[in-house]
């Protein structure tokens, strides 16, 4: 394989995050090794409850595990403070999530906005790049509505939208095709791939689905809380 | 740095405006307390100002003496004795600090000249009516010796009057029927206005003071008297002057109460406005009491919102915000809040004071200290207040937050 030379962009090591305390003391996820290369589209399965979207989190920066390493190329983001991670948010990573939280009555202009708002970028540039993200996963013209009154694919095109607005490395996605049938699904995973092949972002994305998963270059399945199996499309 | 700021009260501004209602509803409170606190504090400065206005206009020298206890808690004045002519007299010659002593007897009266009628306050009275009233003759003469010794039926009337009566002739020479009896108007007063309660002191007929009892009320009886002071004189003393000489004229014994009292008008009028001036403090508490309770209507509906927009805050946090900056939007959000809230309760409360002292007929003091420190004050509640929600919202878990139903 090509893409198997280098340091990994990721990389978990004996990852383990343990829920609640004493008796009620749950271990979501126990020891998890997994290292993740710049360029790759991961679709994580597994049965629910397995530790999927805990997983995710920690990769997305959103939590922190209990113990184990986590190097963001070479940053150990388990060191991090919370104020820390959040700065890696918004610098390197992107979000998609089932439920498209978009924000409500607000246009999908100004949802695609928001992450450049917190960045502290201009009217003018904010203006340009969330035009061109939008107009990236198809919905040019369609600045001024709002999610009441987009379909459910347009809305996870929005919320695609948003996530790619400031050119991340990486975009974590949690059953992005949950909410939607399955011709729609089929839509935004084709623009995840094109995304993927065009600017080279890195897309990992937790689903049930095996024709969603299919879309993806290697797919790790979870099983109680650690990798069952890992497997890369042979000839990508 | 800057950019960061304006990108912050954008995020603000757009929170509040997806939700106007919500908005609007929040910062009522404020609205309410701003407008109520500007509007007590400017008309309590109105009304002061009116009472002051009226201390000039009065002649600031004036004492009024009248039959019966001075008012108060458990005093009667019904049943005291009159005064008669010959008190006027009595103390126009003994009371040297004394510019002028006016009698007056009166009642009110329908008046009738040709085919109009009109009711009004007619007053007997002398010559030194209009020094001690401060008056002048617009047009016409004031009462000759002859007239007033033999209460010759002539009078003087106010600008109201002539307005009623005679609304373009001039009233000069007229005959203005009094009661049942027939009057020649010899002159015309100069119009003063509204007094200090917002009677019209222009709605007044003047005529001899024999006149006036013979044909009037039928007795002797004056129930009044208008003494004006000399100018540079303190009341005081000269007050006491005239009640030892009353005491003594009355035969009152050290062991009586007076029958009769003084009254200075200035400090009447000075004791009103301090009164206004309390009044007005006291209204213009509650009304900052108001203001908090405002305040606190702001943090209690930003806690809510912050429970209603916890999937927004988690959308935030997960997209890049970092704590401070939630922090400060939803602070920036509580701030432009009760600031609009502020400048919306500045528009009513000068609407409202426009609306009311045209109405009352008081000057409108547009007060600017009063107005910065209300807005002042409601921006800094949008900080105090606002600080606990936007503590709460900054602090949520992203994951919990994003996960919450
Ligand atoms: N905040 C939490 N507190 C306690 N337990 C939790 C918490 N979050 C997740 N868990 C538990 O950890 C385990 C893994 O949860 P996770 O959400 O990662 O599963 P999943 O693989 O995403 O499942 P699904 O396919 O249903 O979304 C579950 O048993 C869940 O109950
Ligand atoms: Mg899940």
């Amino acid at each position: 394989m090509s893409d198997s030379a280098g340091a990994p962009l990721i990389s978990l090591r004996q990852v383990v995050k343990t829920y609640g305390t004493g008796t009620a003391e749950f271990q979501a996820l126990s020891g998890v090794d997994l290292d993740i290369r710049e360029g790759e589209f991961v679709a994580i399965m597994g049965p629910s409850g397995s530790g999927k979207s805990t997983a995710l989190n920690i990769l997305g920066c959103l939590d922190a595990p209990t113990s184990g390493a986590y190097y963001f190329r070479d940053i150990r983001v388990d060191e991090l403070t919370r104020n820390q991670r959040a700065l890696l948010r918004r610098q390197f990573l992107g979000f998609v999530f089932q439920g498209f939280n978009l924000l409500a009555r607000t246009s999908a202009q100004e949802n695609v906005e928001l992450p450049l708002l917190y960045r502290g970028e201009d009217t003018a540039h904010r203006h340009e790049a969330s035009r061109r993200a939008l107009a990236q996963v198809g919905l040019d013209g369609w600045e001024h509505h709002t999610p009441g009154e987009l379909s459910g694919g347009q809305q996870q095109r929005v919320a695609i939208a948003r996530a790619i607005v400031t050119q991340p490395l990486v975009l974590l996605a949690d059953e992005p095709t949950g909410n939607l049938d399955s011709k729609r699904g089929h839509e935004i995973m084709e623009l995840l791939v094109a995304l993927n092949r065009e600017y080279g972002i890195t897309i990992i994305m937790v689903t049930h689905e095996p024709d969603m998963a299919a879309y993806a270059s290697r797919t790790v399945r979870f099983v109680d809380g650690n990798v069952d199996s890992d497997l890369r499309k042979e000839a990508a | 740095m800057s950019q960061m700021l304006l990108n912050a009260l954008l995020l603000a501004w757009r929170a509040i405006r997806r939700n106007l209602m919500r908005s609007f509803l929040t910062v009522l409170g404020i609205v309410i307390g701003v407008g109520a606190v500007i509007t007590m504090v400017t008309l309590g400065n109105g009304a002061t100002r009116m009472v002051s206005n009226q201390i000039s206009s009065l002649g600031s020298n004036l004492l009024i003496l009248r039959p019966g206890q001075q008012l108060g808690p458990g005093r009667d004045s019904a049943g005291a004795p009159n005064f008669k002519l010959a008190d006027v007299e009595a103390i126009q010659n003994q009371v040297p600090a004394l510019k002028a002593v006016a009698p007056v007897v009166g009642s009110r009266v329908t008046l009738v000249a040709g085919n109009q009628n009109w009711s009004s306050q007619v007053s007997g009275t002398t010559n030194d009516y209009f020094v001690a009233g401060n008056w002048t003759i617009a047009s016409g003469r004031n009462f000759e010796p002859d007239e007033e010794r033999v209460g010759k039926a002539v009078c003087v009337i106010g600008a109201t009057v002539k307005t009623q009566l005679f609304p373009r002739e001039s009233p000069l020479g007229a005959e203005l029927r009094v009661k049942n009896f027939s009057c020649e108007v010899i002159g015309l007063l100069a119009a003063k206005g509204q007094g200090a309660m917002g009677q019209d002191q222009d709605d007044v007929v003047l005529m001899p003071v024999l006149t006036a009892q013979r044909r009037l009320t039928g007795n002797q009886d004056v129930s009044t008297l208008m003494l004006s002071l000399r100018d540079g004189v303190t009341a005081e003393p000269v007050m006491e002057q005239i009640r030892r000489l009353m005491r003594e004229r009355r035969k009152l014994s050290d062991n009586e109460d007076d029958n009769f009292n003084v009254m200075d008008t200035k400090q009447i009028a000075q004791t009103l406005s301090g009164t206004i001036r309390t009044m007005t403090g006291l209204l213009g508490a509650v009304a900052a009491v108001s203001l908090l309770v405002g305040g606190i209507g702001i943090m209690n509906i930003m806690l809510v919102s912050v429970t209603e927009r916890t999937r927004e805050i988690g959308i935030r946090l997960a997209i890049g915000a970092l704590e401070h900056e939630v922090l400060l939007q939803f602070l920036i959000e509580a701030v432009v809040l009760s600031a609009l809230g502020g400048l919306i309760g500045i528009a009513l409360a000068f609407v409202t004071c426009l609306g009311l002292t045209a109405l009352m007929n008081m000057p409108f003091l547009f007060n600017p200290g009063i107005n910065l420190l209300a807005f002042g004050f409601s921006a800094l509640i949008g900080v105090v207040f606002g600080y606990m929600p936007a503590r709460r919202a900054a602090s949520l878990d992203p994951i919990v937050a994003l996960r919450y139903e």
